[in-house]
């Protein structure tokens, strides 16, 4: 349901170019939990960028569910996203003066979406803070920080939903427990997901590893999960 | 489920505001001094416009008057016994300057005599103390004077004052007579006395001045436009005026009007400082926001919704801090009327005015919100991979491409601007000006900002310590605040700097006029049999006597053979081919002139030659005011026939003077060879060099007692009043100027919060590097005391262009530039800028160097 073709991005910063992606093609089907990993400098912030449609590649297309991205502008790639993706980030990215409940309902009611509230209360219920829906960001742990987020992701049923870096601001307890309730909603959902990572051990319980280096795919092999 | 993708976006917008509130409303609060400006402004101007309504009949006494500067003529005379006949009650007053003076303790003064038959006001109630006082006036030869006198004159109730020949009995002071600006009462204090007694004073005689004033009360509903049109055609050819009530009624409300319009150019001023406040506000709280922004488009907004967000926050904001700022425009509304009732011939009723409050605050978030929607419009170019990484602010506005919208509200803030402007002065043509010259301002004081931080950049040295380059560093670098900090900065200090100056210019001028004046007691009225006799009073004293002037009266009888009727009916053809009369009133007007034989100080010949004085066979000389030869049309060697007192008297035009009418000197339109009126009937000016307050109030009674009829005044007195006027307009100044002051404060806060982000970062990662606080401190010092003194020295050159410009265009005087209060103002702004600096700067100092590892 994503497809990347030939992508190609290049920088200018300062006087020289700098070529952070090239070639990069791969094709991921609905359903699929996929890590693209790599060390710092690989690019892979920057591919991530372009698969979730927030910026266009230099050359090359993306293709969400057969729309192409890359073809569209700003605005019309919001709407699309709006639909179709979700986000989970590092820093989590709450809006801090939203409580958590506020905030889970963003993604809908940007489409005017009048169920908002009730699909809010379903999923901060699933992810587990049903008693912490009134909080604001400031007083909620990192832990059930990002659990919002990814209540927040999952709002508007993303076909797909992009993960960066989600267990980094996180000790590692709470990061294995983050990861486990991204897979049960990947199985739950058949939601793709996308984890962009440069922690090996998270990358091993993907079913499928893209790694990347100077921009580059040297390689893209499907792993046998962790039973 | 609903896909109006816009129905839930206030709800949003509201609640995504929770912690920014109270900053928004700071920054939007700027513009609430400018809507409360606007908005007493124009409540007061509305109260005094429906006072003057309401008592517009009081304010002229009558329904209808008729005023002359002469004695009535016969046919004058026969019109009004006509009128009263058909039973138009009438109602006198004569009105002139006199001596008083009180035998008991030898106080004597100039005051107004106004000389009233029975009847007079008709509308309109004069009240005195005792009460009684002014209803008993025409029972016998009694005074009702204002209280001041009784200070001036030392005089009490039941004393005998002397006016003229006659004496009357002070019987009462006056409490309040309608239509009467009470300043005037400084000036010259009032004496009413029964008409009856006029011929008794023996003061209305040859060459005296009056105004002889006659009330009319129509019956009820009788038309008073018809009754008024009637007579001036009834009077055609007489030296007389009719004034209705709506006459008056209209003068006023005109003037009214004329100085709201003048007074609103303030409020626009504040209005326009306020936008730029919030300008520099509003992109702070962007910076702010930038994240936040992301992570909405992230999740689907598109950058239109997204503005629609921050637009409603504002919207919001704008509208809390434009109805503060009415709050505030009223109650200043109802403070004016004390401030100004010195001022105003009416008694102010102070009520609300809902069109202007509404108004005030209408513009108010027009304003707020064009102003803010600059900043505001680079909202949309927020990338969404910013969530992902951090970039510097400006790449992330991504501000340098030309965005047509940008362009689009800048340009719909110049239109505001203008066409504001043009509403509130009145006249496109003044709202076009005054436009100008706020663009002009701005304009320099942007060009000022860019050049010098381009110059920072080249001027600094490495040798110069770090904290120094640091400071001046940050002038230029990306997202710099400089432009709007020296722009609020500047115009704060530029509008102060100016008001300083011009008030300084101005009393430059005063300080020379009465100091360049050598006489400074003047008497006057002093008839051709009296003048040898003051002369010798003065010298007795042991005073000098300075100047003797004599003084004739006279009308233009022919021009080059043209009788002044004739000339009066001539039509003339100007420049543009227009047809149209000459103005007659210099050819109707009586001329005061003057004889002599030599030329004063305060006068200079620019066109023909002083009277060469052997001649005595040709027609004798005339040297006539440059302006009256204009409006005359006179040429060298032209023939003037004056009338002097039936006599015709023959003269040859032989120069033209260009006299300075500001010195305190008697100066004249027309000055003759001593031969063409050394025998014509005259009066004298006498000028005596008499120094100290005793001593005048001495040679006064001493003229007085032997002269009733001779009136004096004492320069210095003026002096002291006029200086005294002008204590209160240097307070209203130094007002203005704290005013100005406090304008500034939000403004600064707004431009200075806006570099925080870049500050913060900065800050945190010089701290890694191993700066200790106090290095931060001494560079934010640098910083802002750079950036305070930029602003200060542009906005204090600024005004003294400004105000040589106000001074040699407008005012028309020298140009006194006062340097250490132009200093000192720079001074406080420049701590004012480091105090917020600083103040803002607080959480940079708090921050650990922790928060820059973590956003690696």
């Amino acid at each position: 349901m994503l497809v990347a073709r030939d992508l190609t991005k290049q920088y200018r910063s300062g006087e020289h170019e700098l070529t952070v992606l090239r070639d990069v093609n791969f094709s991921l089907p609905q359903g699929a939990f996929v890590a693209i990993v790599g060390p710092s400098g690989s690019g892979k912030t920057t591919l991530l960028g372009l698969l979730a449609g927030l910026d266009t590649p230099s050359s090359g297309t993306v293709l969400l569910d057969d729309a192409d991205f890359s073809a569209m502008d700003e605005d019309a790639r919001a709407r699309l996203r709006g639909e179709k993706v979700g986000f989970v980030f590092q820093s989590f990215q709450l809006i801090p003066t939203l409580t958590a409940l506020e905030n889970v309902q963003v993604p809908l009611e940007l489409r005017g979406d009048s169920g908002a509230e009730v699909r809010a209360r379903e999923l901060l219920r699933r992810v587990g803070l049903g008693d912490r829906m009134h909080h604001f960001p400031t007083q909620l742990s990192g832990g059930e920080q990002q659990r919002v987020a990814i209540a927040r992701a999952f709002s508007n049923s993303p076909r797909i939903l992009f993960a960066d870096e989600p267990t980094g601001n996180l000790d590692s307890d709470t990061g294995g427990r983050i990861v486990e309730l991204l897979e049960s909603l990947n199985r739950e959902s058949n939601s793709t997901v996308v984890l962009v990572t440069h922690d090996a051990a998270l990358a091993a319980r993907a079913q499928r590893i893209i790694r990347l280096s100077d921009g580059r795919v040297v390689s893209d092999n499907e792993t046998e999960r962790a039973a | 489920m609903s896909t109006n993708r816009w129905s839930r976006l206030p709800g949003l917008a509201w609640r995504e505001s929770r912690t920014a509130r109270r900053r928004l409303l700071l920054y939007m609060s700027s513009i609430a001094l400018g809507v409360g400006a606007l908005v007493a402004i124009d409540s007061f101007a509305a109260n005094v416009t429906e006072s003057v309504r309401d008592q517009s009949r009081a304010l002229l006494g009558g329904d209808a008057s008729l005023t002359s500067g002469e004695r009535y003529t016969p046919r004058l005379v026969a019109v009004l016994d006509s009128l009263q006949s058909q039973g138009i009650t009438q109602a006198r007053s004569t009105n002139f300057a006199s001596m008083a003076l009180v035998p008991r303790s030898g106080g004597t003064r100039l005051v107004q005599v106004r000389a009233v038959s029975e009847g007079y006001p008709f509308y309109g109630k004069i009240t005195s103390d005792p009460p009684a006082a002014w209803p008993n006036v025409q029972s016998g030869a009694n005074a009702v004077v204002d209280p001041a006198l009784l200070v001036s004159l030392d005089a009490r109730i039941g004393d005998t004052v002397s006016i003229g020949l006659a004496k009357f009995v002070i019987s009462g002071t006056l409490r309040n007579v309608p239509g009467e600006v009470g300043i005037s009462a400084t000036i010259g204090p009032r004496v009413y006395i029964p008409q009856r007694y006029l011929d008794e004073t023996k003061l209305l005689v040859f060459g005296s001045r009056a105004d002889y004033e006659t009330l009319f009360k129509l019956p009820n509903g009788a038309d008073q436009q018809r009754f008024a049109s009637a007579l001036r055609k009834a009077i055609v050819g007489q030296r007389a005026r009719v004034r209705t009530v709506r006459d008056t009624e209209i003068n006023l409300t005109q003037a009214i009007d004329q100085l709201r319009d003048f007074l609103g150019v303030v409020g626009l001023v504040a209005l326009l400082l306020g936008g730029i406040g919030v300008a520099s506000g509003v992109h702070a709280f962007v910076m702010r926001k930038i994240d936040t922004v992301a992570v909405l488009r992230c999740l689907g907004a598109t950058s239109w919704q997204v503005l629609a967000i921050y637009v409603v926050q504002a919207a919001i904001m704008g509208l809390v801090g434009a109805v503060l700022g009415a709050v505030l425009g009223m109650i200043f509304q109802m403070l004016l009327p004390f401030a100004l009732q010195d001022f105003l011939p009416v008694d102010v009723t102070v009520h609300l005015a809902p069109a202007s409050v509404a108004l005030g605050v209408l513009v108010g978030v027009w304003v707020a919100l064009v102003f803010a929607l600059r900043p505001l419009v680079a909202i949309r170019r927020v990338s969404p991979l910013q969530a992902l990484r951090r970039e510097a602010d400006a790449v992330v506005l991504r501000l340098r491409r030309l965005d047509p919208l940008r362009v689009g509200v800048s340009l719909a803030i110049v239109a505001s601007v203008l066409a504001i402007a043009v509403t509130r002065a009145g006249s496109l043509k003044r709202g076009v000006g005054f436009s100008v010259a706020i663009l002009l301002a701005v304009g320099a004081l942007w060009g000022s900002a860019v050049l010098l931080s381009s110059l920072a950049r080249r001027v600094v040295r490495p040798r110069w310590p770090f904290v120094v380059r640091q400071g001046i560093a940050s002038l230029y670098r990306p997202g710099n605040q400089t432009r709007a900090v020296v722009l609020s900065l500047g115009f704060g200090v530029f509008l102060m700097s100016t008001l300083y100056q011009v008030h300084h210019s101005l009393l430059a001028t005063l300080d020379v006029k009465l100091s360049q004046a050598k006489a400074n007691l003047v008497f006057f009225d002093v008839q051709q049999d009296q003048a040898t006799g003051i002369d010798s009073i003065i010298r007795a004293n042991g005073y000098t006597v300075e100047q003797q002037v004599p003084l004739v009266t006279m009308r233009i009888a022919a021009v080059n053979g043209r009788t002044a009727a004739q000339l009066q009916a001539d039509t003339l053809t100007s420049a543009d081919g227009k047809r149209t009369r000459r103005n007659g009133w210099p050819l109707r007007r009586e001329y005061r002139s003057t004889y002599r034989d030599f030329s004063t100080a305060s006068e200079r010949i620019v066109e023909g030659k002083w009277f060469t004085l052997n001649d005595t066979t040709s027609l004798p000389e005339v040297s006539i005011d440059v302006a009256v030869a204009h409006e005359l049309r006179l040429a060298i060697g032209d023939t003037i026939t004056w009338n002097v007192q039936g006599v015709q008297v023959p003269t040859r035009v032989t120069s033209f003077r260009e006299v300075n009418w500001a010195r305190f000197e008697p100066n004249f339109f027309a000055v003759f060879e001593t031969r063409a009126l050394e025998h014509a009937p005259r009066q004298y000016v006498i000028l005596a060099q008499v120094p100290g307050a005793t001593a005048v109030a001495q040679v006064q009674r001493g003229v007085v007692k032997s002269y009733p009829n001779v009136s004096s005044i004492d320069l210095s007195l003026v002096q002291r009043t006029v200086m005294d006027v002008l204590g209160k307009v240097t307070m209203a100044i130094r007002f203005m100027a704290l005013i100005s002051l406090a304008l500034g404060i939000p403004v600064l806060f707004s431009a200075v919060a806006a570099t925080r982000r870049e500050r913060l970062r900065e800050g945190v990662l010089l701290k890694t590097l191993g700066a200790t606080r106090r290095q931060i401190g001494r560079i934010m010092l640098a910083e802002y005391a750079v950036l305070g003194a930029l602003g200060s020295l542009a906005g204090v050159a600024l005004s003294f262009g400004g105000s040589w410009a106000l001074t040699h265009w407008v005012f028309r005087v020298a140009f006194a530039p006062s340097i250490i209060p132009a200093l000192l103002v720079a001074l406080v702004m420049i701590l004012l800028a480091v105090t917020i600096g600083l103040a803002t700067g607080r959480e940079v100092f708090r921050q650990t160097p922790m928060v820059a590892l973590r956003e690696a």
